[in-house]
C-alpha cells in the first residue's frame, strides 16, 4: 500500500488565494471527471437507503445464489439470499465514512505535528521528525495490522489504525510548506508587526496549505479505502453482517468456482471508488502544481 | 563514501530505537494486564505471577522496556502463547516460504514491467502505451486481494493452468515447488509490476530526451541499440529505488497473498497470530518487518549512489 505524500507547494505562495475550485473544475477535464465520479459516489452513499431495492441485511434462503439480471435482483443474491446490489450500494456508506474518519485522523494529527515542527524548529522539530521517521519505518499495512492487533479487530479500530498510518505523511507535507512559508517576506513582515503565532497560522499558513492538502486528502482517501478493504478482507476491519466491500469479497471468494460474481461485484465497486479518488488526486496535483501549470 | 555510510547508520539508530519502543508498547496499548494477554486461556495465579516476574511487570515501564530489549538483542524473542514455540524459531521456519514467494513475485513483476514500460515510453501514445497506462492505473486502484481472487478464478479455476494452494519446499522438489509458487507469485507481483512499469516508463521518457541519446543516434547507432544499451541502463536507476523498497516490504506484501493461498509464510503467521491474540509473535513479525524495511531503505540509498556517480555524498 503506497501512501506517498503529494508535494504540491507553490513557488510563490505570497498571500496567493487558493485557486478557485469552480474555475479549476471548469478548465481541467480530468479534474471534472474526478469530481463528478467522487460526487456520484457520495450521492450513492447518501441515497443508498432510498435507492436500494432491498434491505442489505434481509436474508431469503429461497432466493440464494441468484445470478445477475435475475428478476428483482439486478446483481443477483448471495449465499443467504441477500440482494447483492443493495449490499454493494450500502457498502459505499461504510467505505466512504471510514475513509473520511481515517483521513481526518491523519490530517488533524499530522497537520498539528507538521505545524508545530515547522514553526518551532530546533529540538522540537528534530524530535517530532524522528518520531515520524519511526512511524514511516513500518510498512503501512504492517503498522495498521499491529495497531488493530493491539486495539482489537473492528471498523472503529481499523479507522484509527489507517489514520495513524497517514499521520507522518501529513506531518511531513505540512512541515515542508510551513518551512518554506516561514522564510517568505510577508511572513517575516507580519511577525515583525507583532502578529502572534495563532494569527500567523490561521491567517497565513492554513490558506497556503489548502492546495497541497486538498490533493493529499484525495490521494489518502483512496489509500484509506484500500487499506480498510484489506483489513476487512483479512477479518480485522468490518465484522459480519456489515455490508462492507472487503468483507463481501472475502466471503464471496469461498464461492468462486460456481458464483464468481459474489466476489467480482464488490471488487469492481471498490476498484472504481479507489480509481475515482486517485484520478481526482492525480488531476488536482497536475492542475495545482505550479511547475505543470502553464 | 565511508563517512556517508557511517552517517546514515548513525541517523538510523534513533529511528531504530523509537521503532523498538513502538513494538514494545504494542502489548501495553492493549487494554488489560499484559500477563493475561500473554497467557491466553492458561491463566492460573502461579502462571500470572511467573509472567509478572519474567517480564518485570511490577517494575517501571522503562525498566520493562530495557529488559525486553536486552532479551531481543540476545535472540530471545519470547514464546508463542498458542504453540509455546520460540518466536524466533517460528519466524525462521516460515521465512523461506515467504522469501521464495517474494523473490519469484519480484522477478515476475520486473519481467513484465521493464519491457512493457520501455515499449510504452518509446511508443508514447500508441496502443501499447495506452494498455500499459491502463494496467498501471488498475494496479494502483484495484485491491491486491481482488487481483489475487480474479487470477485464481481465471488461471486456476477456469483455465486450470496452475494448482491452487499447497506449498512444496524448494529443497524437496524444485519443479513442483516452482509450479506451486507461480500463481501466488503472479498474484503478488502484479500490483508491483504496475508500479514498476509506471516508473520505468516515466524514467525512460526522461532519459530519451537527453542530449547523449541524440548524440548516439547522430553517430549512427540503431534505435534498438540506443534504447536497450544507452537509455535503459540509466532509466532503471529510479526503478532500483522502488524495487529495493519492494524487497524490504516482502512481508507486508505477502500478508494477503499468503492468507488467500494458505501459504505457510510469515504473512499468514501474522494474521493467524492476531486472531489467536498471540502478541509475542506479532511483536516479532512487526519488528522484523520494520527492520527489513529500514535496512532496505539504507541499501537503496547506497546502491543509488553507486549506480549514479553524479550523486554527491557530501
Amino acid at each position: 500500500m503506497s501512501n506517498a505524500p503529494a508535494m504540491v507547494i507553490a513557488e510563490e505562495p505570497i498571500r496567493r488565494a487558493p485557486v478557485a475550485f469552480v474555475e479549476l473544475v471548469r478548465t481541467h477535464r480530468r479534474v471534472t471527471v474526478g469530481v463528478l465520479l467522487v460526487a456520484l459516489l457520495f450521492l450513492i452513499a447518501l441515497l443508498s437507503p432510498v435507492i436500494s431495492p432491498h434491505d442489505p441485511l434481509a436474508t431469503d434462503p429461497d432466493n440464494s445464489y441468484l445470478r445477475p439480471l435475475s428478476p428483482g435482483h439486478l446483481l443477483g443474491s448471495d449465499e443467504l439470499g441477500r440482494d447483492l446490489l443493495s449490499r454493494v450500494l450500502w457498502g459505499a456508506r461504510v467505505s466512504l465514512p471510514v475513509a473520511f474518519v481515517a483521513v481526518a485522523v491523519g490530517l488533524v494529527g499530522g497537520g498539528l505535528i507538521g505545524l508545530t515542527s515547522g514553526y518551532a524548529g530546533g529540538l522540537v522539530d528534530l524530535l517530532l521528525m524522528r518520531l515520524m521517521d519511526a512511524l514511516l519505518a513500518f510498512p503501512g499495512l504492517i503498522l495498521a495490522i499491529a495497531i488493530v492487533a493491539a486495539l482489537g479487530p473492528g471498523l472503529r479500530n481499523a479507522m484509527i489504525a489507517i489514520g495513524i498510518v497517514a499521520v507522518p505523511v501529513y506531518a511531513r507535507l505540512v512541515r515542508a510548506v510551513v518551512l518554506q512559508l516561514k522564510e517568505m517576506e510577508f511572513v517575516v513582515a507580519t511577525r515583525s508587526l507583532g502578529a502572534n503565532p495563532a494569527r500567523l497560522i490561521v491567517a497565513h499558513f492554513i490558506p497556503n496549505l489548502l492546495n497541497p492538502i486538498i490533493v493529499q486528502v484525495s490521494l489518502s482517501a483512496g489509500f484509506a479505502m484500500l487499506a480498510e478493504a484489506t483489513l476487512s478482507f483479512l477479518g480485522l476491519g468490518a465484522q459480519l453482517p456489515t455490508p462492507d466491500w472487503g468483507q463481501m469479497i472475502s466471503s464471496g471468494a469461498s464461492f468462486l468456482t460456481n458464483d464468481p460474481w459474489l466476489a467480482i461485484v464488490p471488487g469492481a465497486a471498490i476498484s472504481v471508488t479507489v480509481y475515482s479518488f486517485n484520478l481526482l488526486g492525480d488531476s488536482l496535483r497536475d492542475a495545482l502544481d505550479p511547475r505543470l501549470r502553464s | 563514501m565511508t563517512t556517508y555510510v557511517l552517517r546514515r547508520l548513525m541517523l538510523m539508530l534513533p529511528v531504530a530505537f523509537l521503532v523498538t519502543i513502538g513494538v514494545f508498547m504494542l502489548i501495553h496499548l492493549s487494554p488489560g494486564d499484559p500477563a493475561l494477554i500473554l497467557l491466553g486461556e492458561d491463566r492460573t495465579p502461579q502462571a500470572i505471577a511467573q509472567i509478572h516476574e519474567q517480564l518485570g511487570l511490577d517494575k517501571p515501564l522503562y525498566v520493562q522496556y530495557f529488559i525486553w530489549l536486552g532479551r531481543i538483542a540476545h535472540g530471545d524473542w519470547g514464546r508463542s502463547v498458542t504453540t509455546h514455540e520460540p518466536v524466533a524459531q517460528a519466524i525462521t521456519e516460515r521465512l523461506p516460504a515467504t522469501l521464495e514467494l517474494g523473490i519469484v513475485a519480484l522477478v515476475w513483476s520486473l519481467l513484465v514491467a521493464i519491457p512493457l514500460g520501455t515499449i510504452a515510453a518509446v511508443r508514447r501514445g500508441s496502443l501499447t502505451d495506452q494498455v500499459a497506462t491502463g494496467i498501471t492505473v488498475a494496479g494502483v486502484s484495484i485491491p491486491n486481494f481482488f487481483i489475487v481472487i480474479v487470477l485464481i478464478f481465471v488461471l486456476s479455476v477456469t483455465l486450470r493452468l496452475f494448482p491452487f494452494g499447497g506449498y512444496v519446499p524448494l529443497t524437496t522438489d524444485p519443479w513442483e515447488s516452482l509450479r506451486h509458487v507461480l500463481l501466488p507469485a503472479i498474484a503478488l507481483g502484479t500490483a508491483g509490476a504496475a508500479i514498476n512499469m509506471r516508473f520505468t516508463r516515466s524514467s525512460m521518457i526522461e532519459v530519451l530526451n537527453h542530449d547523449y541519446i541524440r548524440t548516439a543516434r547522430a553517430k549512427g547507432a540503431s534505435w534498438r541499440r540506443v534504447v536497450f544499451v544507452h537509455a535503459l541502463k540509466n532509466a532503471l536507476i529510479p526503478v532500483v529505488t522502488i524495487v529495493g523498497l519492494q524487497i524490504g516490504g516482502i512481508i507486508e506484501g505477502a500478508v494477503v497473498t499468503e492468507t488467500v493461498f494458505t501459504w505457510p509464510g510469515v504473512g499468514r503467521l501474522a494474521v493467524e497470530s492476531i486472531f489467536n491474540r498471540d502478541y509475542t509473535v506479532i511483536q516479532g513479525i512487526v519488528l522484523l518487518a520494520a527492520f527489513s524495511y529500514m535496512v532496505a531503505n539504507l541499501l537503496v540509498d547506497l546502491v543509488y549512489g553507486w549506480l549514479d556517480p553524479r550523486i554527491s555524498y557530501a
